[in-house]
């Protein structure tokens, strides 16, 4: 006779379920979805220094250089809530910006009841809106290219070879270590154990685990490449030189922001 | 310990891209014969480097704070291709996670790659040196690499800030808040090595570059007749000398930074849960999900963070103290069993 098991009852396991498609591409088929990879490798950071060139406090050079960036974004019709998400990550600029105007030296204003330094308040108010439009590029460069496009546009834009193929193998380990890491949660879960202080051994063992199960499938991975032809050196990657006309669009973003801080920079 | 953009001044973040580029392309070329034989190992060191940073949690000063994996690195894959692994962490961190800023990625790389690296690598290599040769001994060794390799990057920061900050702070209180929460943090990163390396050393001991030297000799074999061959020890299937050890040393050190840094995160921040963060750093979420940073935590090193010097003060002493502690701990336990055997 075989037992039933009542599946309901069972409580959920605490594992987060698997991501599906390619990480953080967000596929809208926007016209800066299809600017090959390397155009938006070099303009998104060059954006990012135009806005660091801004001096402090040039408050309408920044908002100048978010209005652009917001327009790159709708642009790419990307979800606002997706965004906004993904922009959690600079939580602790954020809690090093609020605390600037408490820490910094300087002579003081009084806010509120509250002492301020004022060169806190304008550094910190600063920091917030360079290091929010950093972000927000890194953001877009990321729901608007594929991993796969990425590497082959660093190919591109001459990053080292040995640089190339260790990102090749890293993103197709991230694969294999989250399904690795998965499989020990599920184990490590089933036997009881949780994120509690008193379980961190078990989770300790789970990373030194992780890392020989990573390797001894990465390693088969290799031997596979190795036994279908692979001579040690990635094969070129393979993607289209970019036109001029592709440059020319993904430069306007980076050249429009330097204007404005150069602009910023003779006035201030 | 990701800086943003905007928080370095441009002259200084162009200064230390300058000096990263330098740095990483010495590091390429010493290494390019090991990637090239395969970049499998160096590929899955990125990525499980990757998958434990991906958690961050604030700390006092308001940048964030993780495992590095620097030590981590150099001892499974030498200092050379460890400098290149971490600088494709981070690459990959600011293009795609927005974690550190596009224009600072020199200063990340500096700071997380190379110094972490090379302190990590001198510490672990200084420390193989006075501990007896045994296999056991890589892994307090590589402890004790991660342990300080955070501080000094720490204190790293605090110098390139000194000199090209954005805005003016007291540089002592910086100091402070700094080297005290990357103190914490580094007893984090040295029970994270530690475990790694040794769970890794138990099961795939030819995998742990650091352990090379210590591993077991070759065998010499004379035959009935006088002939002489030598046998190559195993590099794989475990050392079996590695399990008849007894492993009490740095069980013990481990328990040690254990009580020590739960009591003084105790201390510093009024949350009894202080490693918890390290307990979901190690175990938990791959590279899966982008939404790393939750709001428990922030709400409380926030709160910790604001009292003013006086806290920061406590929590850089604290910090030192559990560093020193710890370190020389872990070295009087080992010295002790030494003596003995």
């Amino acid at each position: 006779m075989v037992a039933s098991v009542d599946r309901r009852a069972a409580p959920p396991l605490p594992v987060r379920p698997l991501a599906r498609g390619d990480g953080l591409l967000l596929p809208t088929g926007s016209p800066v979805h299809r600017l090959p990879a390397q155009t938006k490798l070099a303009a998104l950071p060059a954006f990012a220094a135009c806005v660091v060139a801004v001096p402090a406090g040039s408050w309408w050079a920044l908002a100048t250089c978010a209005a652009l960036l917001l327009a790159v974004v709708a642009l790419c019709r990307l979800p606002v809530a997706v965004v906004a998400r993904r922009m959690v990550v600079e939580a602790p600029v954020v809690v090093f910006a609020l605390l600037l105007p408490l820490v910094a030296t300087g002579p003081r204003v009084d806010v509120l009841g509250l002492e301020l330094s004022r060169a806190g308040l304008l550094g910190g108010g600063t920091l917030l809106v360079k290091a929010s439009l950093g972000v927000l590029a890194a953001v877009v460069l990321a729901a608007t290219t594929s991993s796969r496009d990425l590497l082959a546009g660093l190919e591109r834009l001459h990053l080292p070879r040995p640089m190339v193929a260790i990102l090749t193998f890293a993103v197709r380990y991230s694969t294999v270590l989250v399904q690795e890491s998965r499989r020990l949660q599920v184990a490590l879960a089933v036997r009881g154990g949780g994120r509690r202080l008193r379980h961190l051994r078990a989770v300790a063992g789970c990373a030194g685990a992780l890392f020989v199960r990573g390797y001894e499938r990465g390693e088969r991975v290799q031997r596979s490449m190795v036994v279908r032809g692979w001579t040690g050196a990635v094969p070129v990657l393979g993607s289209a030189p970019a036109t001029a006309r592709q440059w020319a669009t993904a430069g306007s973003l980076p050249a429009l922001a330097l204007v404005v801080a150069l602009v910023a920079r003779s006035t201030a | 310990m990701h800086v943003p953009d905007g928080f370095l001044d441009l002259t200084t973040s162009v200064a230390t891209a300058g000096v990263s580029a330098g740095a990483v392309g010495l590091a390429l070329r010493r290494a390019s014969p090991e990637v090239g034989a395969g970049p499998a190992m160096p590929g899955l060191v990125s990525a499980f480097v990757f998958a434990v940073q991906m958690v961050n949690f604030p700390v006092g000063a308001g940048t964030s704070g993780h495992l590095m994996g620097g030590a981590l690195a150099a001892a499974l894959v030498g200092p050379a291709t460890a400098v290149v692994c971490l600088t494709v962490v981070l690459l990959v961190q600011a293009l795609l996670f927005a974690d550190g800023g596009l224009t600072a990625l020199g200063t990340n790389v500096l700071l997380m790659a190379v110094v972490t690296v090379l302190v990590g690598h001198v510490v672990t290599r200084g420390a193989q040196r006075v501990l007896p040769r045994r296999p056991g001994s890589v892994v307090v060794a590589a402890s004790l690499g991660g342990l300080l390799s955070v501080p000094a990057a720490a204190v790293v920061f605090v110098g390139l800030y000194a000199v090209g900050g954005a805005v003016p702070v007291d540089l002592g209180h910086l100091a402070a808040a700094m080297l005290g929460w990357h103190a914490l943090i580094g007893v984090g990163e040295a029970l994270i090595t530690g475990a790694v390396v040794s769970s890794v050393l138990a099961s795939r001991p030819d995998l742990v570059r650091a352990a090379r030297s210590s591993r077991r000799r070759r065998l010499l074999v004379v035959g009935a007749d006088g002939a002489r061959t030598t046998v190559e020890a195993a590099p794989s299937h475990g050392d079996a000398g590695a399990h008849d050890e007894p492993r009490r040393p740095w069980v013990v050190a481990l328990l040690v930074c254990l009580v020590v840094a739960g009591g003084v995160s105790l201390l510093a921040s009024g949350s009894p849960d202080g490693l918890e963060h390290v307990a979901a750093a190690v175990g938990f979420d791959g590279a899966a999900s982008a939404s790393a940073v939750s709001s428990g935590p922030l709400a409380d090193y926030a709160v910790a963070g604001v009292p003013g010097p006086l806290a920061v003060t406590v929590a850089g002493v604290a910090g030192v103290v559990v560093t020193a502690l710890a370190g020389a701990g872990a070295l009087r336990l080992v010295a002790r069993r030494r003596a003995h055997g």
